[in-house]
């Protein structure tokens, strides 16, 4: 069995016009058993930075509280919170630290930088960035995902047009996928 | 209750191995390791009258999968010197970033201008110490006060000082136009062009190399990065119609 398959996870971000959405399945498997249909796995860092962490849950979980610790000396030290930009390179770096004995994670982070304009990046499972203009994916329902918002994908979105498009390329991608699904968690920022 | 590791105590740098227990357990329990992003790519270099033109394609591979349809694989390493990066993307890219601020340092310290070999023995120290384990496949190139350099650095730490490279999946393809119509002494153009058709051809005929060629020439006392210096795949089966869904249309 694949690591990456264990827990099964469908995340991806787009990005619209001066605003982002995030979003995830709910599922969480023991290989093909579900246990739980309201695992939460994109987690705030701050009000406008949002990080989706697909893959194993327990690493997603680990890596989500060490980043929030990171995150919150952080504010403590610069007294403002950090950009999202900075926040990848933190995250990449947290992420290749462990090159040979990596997290089993693939993290998604959207965020709102310097007057509001939106920011996405993905990275594989040992920080690999990869920044997009348009939108990111991760998750066993990757290769589906790529394909629906390759297709639904517009530049310029509004809030509630983006909301539409980034809901119907989730739940279309996990219905094509086994291990991700039951509904979706969508947030906008 | 405290937690025994690293949380704590602030790092050292470098690698840490705590995971590599638990990972090594679940290997042996069968879970199978997950592949890492790729940059299976065509980057090549070229020596010419006035400097070194690199090039490198766009595509970043997870898989069969492409992950990123137009990444930079063209890395500064100093103003004078850029590196293009093939093999694991986490690990050029880590590198790069890492021997371009032991340059910058360095740079302060002696108040010269940084030179390809500095940079060179960096690098191939840096992969040797880690034995191949290190995925990194670089071209470096620049111009310093002694010449124009061009090389290229294996993952498992040899070099090589050539004066046209070709690397990565694709390099065959971009061999085959070197080898054809490489002479020495090339103009600007020509090199931008001769490096432009080696990367089109590594696109065009490699599966793991696509989208985009970028181009960076280096001369003395000037560097210029074409970032997207030629489009030849561009998306033509956009639908006009689009998909629009009404406000609504997703229920709760």
């Amino acid at each position: 069995p694949q690591i990456f398959e264990y827990n099964g996870s469908a995340v991806v971000a787009m990005v619209g016009k001066n605003c982002f959405a995030i979003a995830s399945d709910r599922r969480l498997g023991v290989q093909l058993q579900t246990v739980a249909t309201d695992f939460q796995r994109v987690f705030k860092i701050h009000g406008k930075l949002y990080i989706g962490l697909s893959g194993l849950a327990t690493d997603a979980q680990t890596l989500y509280q060490r980043l929030a610790f990171k995150h919150k000396l952080y504010q403590l030290r610069e007294e403002r919170d950090m950009k999202p930009e900075t926040f990848a390179s933190l995250v990449s770096a947290l992420l290749y630290e462990k090159r040979f004995g990596p997290y089993f994670c693939q993290p998604i982070i959207a965020g709102l930088g310097e007057k509001d304009q939106p920011f996405i990046c993905t990275m594989d499972c040992i920080g690999a960035k990869e920044l997009a203009k348009d939108f990111v994916v991760s998750g066993t329902a990757s290769e589906s995902l790529y394909g629906a918002c390759e297709s639904m994908y517009k530049p310029d979105m509004e809030p509630e047009e983006l909301f539409e498009t980034i809901s119907q390329a989730l739940l279309s991608s996990v219905d094509r996928d086994c291990l991700s699904g039951w509904g979706g968690y969508v947030l906008i920022v | 209750r405290r937690m025994a590791g690293s949380m704590e105590l602030p790092t050292k740098g470098g690698f840490s191995f705590d995971l590599c227990r638990r990972n090594a357990m679940l290997e042996k329990n069968g879970l199978k390791m997950p592949g890492f992003r790729k940059t299976g790519t065509t980057i090549v270099g070229l020596v010419f009258a006035d400097g070194v033109v690199l090039g490198a394609d766009t595509r970043a591979t997870e898989g069969p999968i492409v992950a990123d349809k137009n990444c930079e694989k063209i890395h500064f390493m100093a103003p004078n010197i850029y590196c293009c990066g093939a093999g694991t993307a986490a690990d050029t890219e880590a590198v790069t970033d890492m021997v371009s601020s032991q340059l910058q340092l360095h740079r302060y310290a002696t108040s010269r201008e940084s030179r390809v070999v500095t940079a060179l023995t960096l690098l191939k120290t840096h992969l040797f110490n880690y034995q191949g384990h290190v995925s990194a496949a670089l071209v470096l190139g620049g111009v310093d006060v002694t010449g124009p350099h061009l090389h290229t650095v294996y993952p498992h730490g040899s070099t090589d000082t050539l004066p046209f490279a070709t690397m990565g999946s694709g390099s065959l393809a971009a061999m085959s136009v070197f080898e054809s119509k490489y002479r020495e002494g090339l103009t600007r153009e020509e090199g931008i062009a001769l490096v432009a058709e080696a990367i089109r051809a590594g696109i065009f005929n490699d599966l793991g190399s696509g989208s985009n060629v970028d181009v960076c020439v280096i001369t003395k006392g000037n560097t210029e990065y074409l970032r997207n210096h030629e489009l030849p795949n561009p998306r033509t089966f956009v639908s006009s119609k689009g998909y629009s869904f009404n406000k609504g249309h997703t229920g709760k």
